[in-house]
């Protein structure tokens, strides 16, 4: 009994450290379609910034320089993307998926360029990683039956950047919902008019909130490749782009239920990868390949049999154009 | 130093003009919206702008408010002088806007739509809650009331109107632009508007009301001027003008307003629609157990506000919407929601569609005029070379043919449609169904976006074809052109008829309060009408 307690602890520390990238891009697209601009490019973004946080760390030897980088190469493509969607009223679908191309093909051929690794960049070394954060009395508190292993294994031990995304939710939702520039945001992905004709300017706002998703991309990629991994490895988003999209999605564009579907996500993910291998009862050893699959078999079903009332922003994808 | 120096006199007298434009010119490439525009509008008065759709009140309002900046011209606000080059300019310079269609988020409360952009310091909750106070007083005020808590799209189309007019206020507004405010609104609603306008005034607010209803400008407004093709043609007291000169000033040659009415000769029913309801997309009731009949040689016109099921009681006798219950039969022929019809085989029973949305129904911009004309008709012989194939030829004669008889502006078959002016796009549209020589016609919206001109013609061409015999079913929100053309009028609200009045039988008062879906509309009517009696002694 206590060690399938533990067993469920452990999936539960794991989920939210699979969760991590899926809640920070989930945020990130949550400013950017809130107000307005599809954010397919969450993948191509959080990719180019992966790349670039594990490339700086590796060859400078420090964390933080792979983040500051994860976050100015991410922010870079945001930029692009808002300059194709709002300043050309581009299709805003067309442009996210440039820059998810454009990531794939970049990456791999900058690293092999770099480092000469067939795309990926070198092992990084503890120092140029962002390391575990042991909270105080974990050893000890671990000691005490049932209740101590949920400090142990599920809140301590984590590195900065699991903690930088639960933070990220609850700003978030402070953002959206308790200040004027929430509003403004708010507004403008709903009826952009209303906010041209209150005398705020629609693109500067568009573009705040492209910049901030971008910022908050760069982090889920930096976590990638120098917290949660030690290095890039070609096509390591792996889709949790669209992954993070379905779970924005999902959560109505609204921050803690999208936080709670990230949870849910990333829940799958780990009992994914603890059933391998696994003798279930009556089923017997369910292939490994079952099991890799599951959480994107799920993800069809729940997206496709409860999402139906998912109410999108009213102007998303629709850029603003004054007309009379 | 002002040309017109009559309009100059009255009002505070020495207090400088609220609004005064010199020379205003604001081109689009070849285009001249504006052309050497003056404008003085004194300080606490109600000014209208009358012209029709194209004349350029649009686009001078844009300029007033910041949308668009004027290639040349001057402009006082209140005597200063004042450059307008966004939003923010005119919001600043206490130039307020209520937009014909609410710049309003929907999903967001009164009170959260009033102060965007205009939150103050501090969090957003203090914001809220120091506009909550000043809201109260600028509502008791000017008796503007409305629920702040509440959400602006549960709120009726007059209450977001009202919404609009407090957000202006609030953000310092002491020069109101309204933007044809009346179009969504009914009879009673827009008496209530000038009430507010008329309070307004006293509280020494000055008011530009654009529009292109005369009676409203005759009702309310102190001065008037009046905008064709650009310019300003004339500045005028009110008091001193009738709206048959305003229609000839508007333009340009002596107009009827009224058409001729001759009392029809109603033959048999030709088509009877018995307990029709009918879901939207989204679930909601759009048609509500409605029923009617209409016969051979009369006009059935359907009243109400926009978005009452009117549109969608036109799309389902066309054809394009499949109903949930009950039935329509057209002749012999019944429709169902097992046995729906497709709008070609409805046009097969001799019915034809004048639609609503003339740019995204009626007709296709791109196409030629030549090919528009016969949208719809390209199986029929007029269209073909012995059967196969379309013949060009005919397809140009046809359209030229048309042009001729129903005065088609310029008269040239291969122009795009997108070329010809909104009047002349609609004459082609009822010239192609008219010509199909329908046994009944569905009628939505002729005369949106036309102008007078056109609209006299094709008035004409309705009774016409009524005489000749064709059942004709007319929805428009425009309760004039209703009263002017229908033998009997259908009222309705959510999707509901409210009644059916005689021609005899209709009048304002009493269609008004059946579009407010207000039950014995009749005895409603009577106590109103003293109500206001009482009022105007006051």
């Amino acid at each position: 009994m206590a060690d399938l307690w533990m067993q469920f602890l452990l999936t539960l520390d794991a989920t939210l450290r699979v969760a991590t990238p899926l809640i920070l891009c989930a945020m990130a697209g949550l400013f950017s379609e809130r107000s307005g601009i599809i954010d397919i490019s969450l993948e191509g973004k959080m990719l180019m910034a992966a790349f670039a946080a594990g490339t700086l760390a590796a060859l400078t030897g420090s964390a933080i320089a792979g983040l500051a980088g994860a976050i100015l190469v991410s922010v870079m493509f945001s930029l692009i993307h808002g300059f194709a969607c709002i300043t050309h009223k581009g299709n805003q679908v067309i442009s996210g998926l440039a820059i998810n191309i454009l990531a794939s093909g970049l990456t791999v051929t900058l690293g092999i360029a770099i480092f000469a690794k067939g795309g990926q960049t070198p092992m990084l070394s503890r120092e140029a990683r962002f390391s575990s954060i042991e909270l105080p009395f974990a050893e000890a508190a671990g000691a005490i039956p049932v209740i101590g292993p949920i400090y142990k294994e599920i809140i301590s031990g984590h590195n900065i950047l699991v903690w930088c995304a639960l933070i990220a939710v609850w700003i978030t939702s402070f953002i959206i919902f308790k200040t004027a520039f929430g509003l403004r945001l708010r507004a403008v992905g709903e009826k952009p008019e209303a906010v041209d004709t209150a005398g705020i300017s629609v693109s500067g706002l568009r573009y705040r909130a492209v910049i901030i998703a971008g910022i908050l991309c760069g982090i889920a990629g930096a976590y990638l490749s120098v917290a949660h991994g030690a290095g890039f490895g070609r096509e390591m988003t792996a889709g949790k782009g669209y992954i993070a999209l379905a779970a924005l999605i999902f959560g109505n564009w609204r921050p803690v239920p999208a936080l709670a579907a990230c949870l849910m996500f990333g829940f799958l993910d780990a009992v994914a990868a603890r059933l391998q291998g696994v003798e279930v009862p009556v089923i017997g050893q369910i292939p490994t390949d079952l099991i890799l699959v599951l959480p994107y078999v799920l993800t069809v079903i729940l997206l496709a049999g409860f999402i139906g009332k998912a109410t999108p922003p009213h102007a998303i994808g629709r850029p603003y154009v004054k007309e009379r | 130093m002002h040309k017109k120096t009559d309009l100059d006199t009255g009002g505070a007298g020495k207090a400088p003009p609220a609004i005064y434009l010199k020379n205003i010119y604001k081109s689009f490439g070849a285009v001249q919206a504006n052309r050497d525009i003056d404008l003085h509008v004194n300080a606490g008065t109600i000014h209208g702008i009358v012209g029709e759709n194209g004349a350029g009140k649009s686009t001078l309002v844009s300029i007033l408010y910041g949308f668009y900046t004027a290639d040349r011209g001057k402009t006082e606000i209140f005597g200063a002088p004042v450059k307008l080059r966004s939003t923010a300019d005119a919001i600043a310079a206490g130039i307020g806007m209520v937009h014909q269609h609410f710049m309003l988020v929907p999903s967001f409360s009164v009170l959260e739509n009033v102060i965007l952009g205009h939150e103050g310091r501090g969090s957003l909750q203090t914001g809220l809650e120091k506009a909550t106070s000043e809201l109260q007083n600028i509502a008791e005020k000017y008796g503007l009331q409305v629920d702040l808590h509440a959400l602006v799209k549960d709120l009726p189309v007059g209450l977001q109107q009202r919404v609009e007019i407090l957000k202006a206020l609030y953000r310092g507004a002491r020069v109101l632009i309204l933007d044809e405010p009346t179009g969504v609104l009914t009879p009673q609603e827009t008496q209530q508007l000038f009430e507010i306008l008329r309070s307004l005034r006293a509280q020494g607010v000055t008011i530009l009301l654009i529009t292109h209803k005369l009676k409203e400008i005759m009702a309310v407004t102190d001065n008037v001027s009046v905008m064709r093709n650009g310019e300003m043609v004339a500045h005028l007291e009110t008091q001193k003008t009738s709206p048959e000169q305003l229609a000839e000033l508007m333009v340009g040659r002596p107009v009827l307003l009224t058409i001729g009415y001759d009392s029809a000769q109603a033959g048999d029913i030709c088509l009877q629609v018995e307990h029709l309801s009918m879901r939207d997309d989204s679930g909601k009731n759009c048609l509500r157990d409605v029923s009617f009949t209409v016969r051979r040689g009369e006009i059935f016109g359907i009243a109400g506000v926009s978005g009452n099921g009117q549109s969608e009681l036109l799309e389902v006798l066309a054809g394009i919407s499949v109903i949930d219950a009950g039935r329509v039969v057209i002749g012999t022929t019944e429709m169902n929601a097992d046995n729906p019809a497709t709008p070609a085989e409805v046009k097969e029973l001799g019915l034809a569609h004048i639609p609503e949305d003339r740019h995204a129904v009626g007709l296709i911009l791109p196409f030629t005029a030549a090919e528009t004309a016969m949208l719809g008709y390209e199986e029929r012989g007029a269209t073909r070379n012995g059967g196969t194939f379309l013949s060009p030829d005919k397809i140009t004669r046809h359209c030229e043919k048309l042009m001729t008889d129903f005065d088609i502006r310029p008269a040239d078959p291969n122009l795009k449609s997108s070329l010809f002016s909104g009047g002349n796009q609609q004459k082609i549209v009822v010239a192609r169904e008219i010509s199909a020589r329908p046994n009944i016609l569905l009628v939505g919206q002729p005369t949106r976006g036309v102008d007078i001109g056109a609209i006299e013609f094709i008035h004409k061409q309705l009774l016409a074809l009524r005489d000749a015999g064709c059942a004709i079913i007319l929805v428009s929100v425009e309760l004039d052109e209703i009263l002017n053309l229908s033998d009997r009028i259908m009222v309705m609200n959510a999707g509901q008829n409210m009644g059916i009045l005689a021609r005899e039988d209709a009048d304002v008062q009493k269609i008004g309060l059946m579009m407010a879906g207000l039950e014995n509309a009749g005895e409603m009517a009577a106590s109103v009408a003293s109500e206001q009696e009482g009022g105007r002694h006051e």
